[in-house]
């Protein structure tokens, strides 16, 4: 039996942007276990909303990603509605639909380039990521924002989509179709692009279920899910569209779902903005306040479904908001795709997910109720990242000299707040 | 789009008649919103119920800490009928413990992992308990989502 090593990737990804820690456990050249810490991108997103009343909830939540940042919202505002039984007017759906299929689309277009970095591929990556500045462009003209779009509130939007923009949008979608297609020939067809990812890094639709996969992830595994269609919301059961599923669960599969996904999203969005001609009247049905209640709110984000739990007390803050995103359910999943696999192809199989750690981390608090006193404040945690490094440096023997003088080392638990 | 449809009340039906004397209240908000509470007990039997014979997926588990004690809530999603059924335990804040249901469906394990570090909710035959998002040194007995502390040091 050879030797078993633990490579670590993180906390600080080498690839991607965001902290997250995987331990990969190899002999020799093959991964044998895997093990995932998270908790580096922390911050108290469940616990702050419970001191922000519903409307400013929405912003809250629109912050927890900046790709998914229109997911969350829509997520959010239907849970509420849920729990206020709260209508929203039909211009208003058609709204949702188009500003979230937008958002797909230039998520899409973001891991199509990522994936493509990561196998080196990096023309894939410039020409996604040029095409994608487009879609931003169209998010621009539509809600005033490349990202964080504010579009979504309890009720309905917060902006209507002008006649005379329409023609323009269409215009622009149209542009798009045919770097799609490039897109689509140049990952089917690229020979390098298959000895990459085809037979590596699959997930079985038996695990998938298992674990609750999620999004492209689960639909490429043959695990056909897709709550715009099976709990139908915002205008996704009044336009027509197809489900995309692919069968064999590797990254080739998951990269082919989520290229003909794009197809889908513009057909969606032309649907929506036709509708948009014809269906008038107002975008926002402004309820005064939400009624005592629980309600659940789910939509199929880029990555999978985001789900919002929200409970009223008849006040206008929530006493409770729970927030699942679909990294959440995705990320796990690795510890299956990585197995027997070799460390090179582990940065495209942990990838493939397209894993959005902010998302999955959501909650932290350094505040005790009901005192609401802190526990630790900034100087406490800069003494308590010293104490540790110490304490790391003690058991591995490298200690030297004394530790050079920190700010706050000497200083008590209470005299730091 | 051809949507599935709601047609969830035979589906409904069977599990408030498996869970029997296990459910304490039923709870029917909408067509396509469904509360159950059962006996915390019984939580992995209902389960095994919910995943495995009825072939729901596990969307996510919630805790919220209530002066009766703290709400665990199983949200299962039945999504050939377009329904979502929760399943909920209270359990005691003086025992705080529930069957867990990570080795039945490993979707679980995460959550539980994060129930069990931010509202103290010990989970039996968990496979993996340890911290998932607070530091390994996070001081014990200390749950930032309690709100009604008991047993536990209140803090003036």
């Amino acid at each position: 039996m050879s030797k078993r090593t633990i490579v670590p990737i993180g906390p600080y990804h080498a690839l991607q942007e965001e902290p997250e820690f995987f331990k990969l456990h190899v002999e020799g050249e093959t991964v044998v276990h895997l093990d995932i810490e998270l908790g580096y991108n922390h911050r108290g997103i469940e616990k702050l909303s419970e001191s922000k009343d519903f409307e400013e909830t929405v912003f809250l939540v629109e912050r927890i990603c900046g790709i998914c940042s229109t997911s969350h919202p829509i997520a959010c505002v239907q849970a509420v509605e849920d729990a206020g039984d709260i209508c929203v007017p039909e211009r208003a759906l058609f709204i949702r639909s188009t500003v979230g299929e937008l958002e797909r689309i230039h998520s899409h277009l973001l891991w199509l380039g990522l994936a493509g970095h990561f196998l080196g591929f990096n023309t894939l990556w410039m020409w996604a990521w040029r095409f994608r500045e487009d879609v931003l462009n169209i998010l621009e003209l539509v809600t005033g924002n490349r990202n964080h779009y504010g579009m979504m509130k309890p009720g309905g939007v917060r902006r209507d989509i002008n006649d005379t923009d329409i023609p323009v949008i269409i215009k622009l979608l149209e542009g798009l179709k045919d770097p799609i297609a490039m897109f689509r020939d140049a990952v089917i067809e690229d020979p390098l692009v298959h000895a990459r990812t085809r037979g590596i890094g699959v997930l079985t639709r038996e695990k998938a279920i298992a674990y609750g996969a999620l999004g492209p992830t689960a639909r490429a595994s043959g695990y056909d899910i897709d709550v715009r269609r099976d709990h139908p919301h915002a205008a996704y059961g009044m336009v027509d569209w197809d489900v995309i599923t692919c069968g064999n669960g590797d990254v080739f599969d998951k990269a082919v779902v989520r290229i003909l996904e794009l197809f889908e999203s513009i057909r969606i969005i032309e649907q929506c903005l036709n509708q948009l001609k014809t269906v008038t009247g107002p975008v926002d049905s402004d309820p005064r306040f939400v009624a005592t209640g629980e309600g659940i709110g789910h939509y199929e984000a880029p990555r999978g479904e985001v789900f919002h739990y929200v409970r009223s007390d008849g006040s206008n803050r929530p006493v409770r908001h729970k927030v699942r995103a679909p990294s959440y359910m995705n990320v796990p999943t690795n510890r299956e795709t990585v197995l027997g696999e070799t460390i090179a192809d582990a940065t495209i199989i942990l990838a493939a997910v397209d894993p959005c750690y902010c998302c999955t981390e959501r909650m932290a608090v350094a505040v005790d109720s009901p005192g609401g006193r802190r526990l630790w404040g900034a100087q406490d945690l800069i003494r308590m990242s010293c104490e540790k490094t110490y304490e790391l440096m003690d058991e591995s023997g490298l200690r030297g000299p004394e530790p050079p003088p920190c700010a706050a080392a000497g200083q008590t638990r209470d005299s730091g707040r | 789009m051809k949507t599935r449809g709601s047609n969830s009340a035979d589906t409904i039906n069977r599990i408030r008649g498996a869970l029997g004397e296990h459910l304490l209240n039923f709870e029917k908000k909408s067509g396509r919103r469904v509360y159950i509470d059962i006996a915390p007990e019984t939580v992995l039997e209902a389960s095994s119920l919910m995943f495995e014979e009825t072939g729901a997926r596990l969307q996510i588990a919630t805790g919220i800490d209530t002066p009766a004690g703290i709400e665990v809530m199983y949200h299962w999603a039945l999504d050939s009928e377009d329904c979502l059924v929760t399943i909920r335990a209270t359990v005691a804040h003086e025992d705080p413990s529930l069957d867990s249901i990570a080795t039945l469906c490993p979707a679980a394990e995460w959550i539980e992992r994060e129930m069990w570090e931010l509202l103290g909710i010990e989970f039996r035959d968990h496979p993996d308990l340890r911290h998932l998002l607070l530091d390994d040194n996070w001081p014990q007995g200390n749950y930032p989502l309690r709100k009604f502390p008991s047993g536990q040091e209140v803090i003036p």
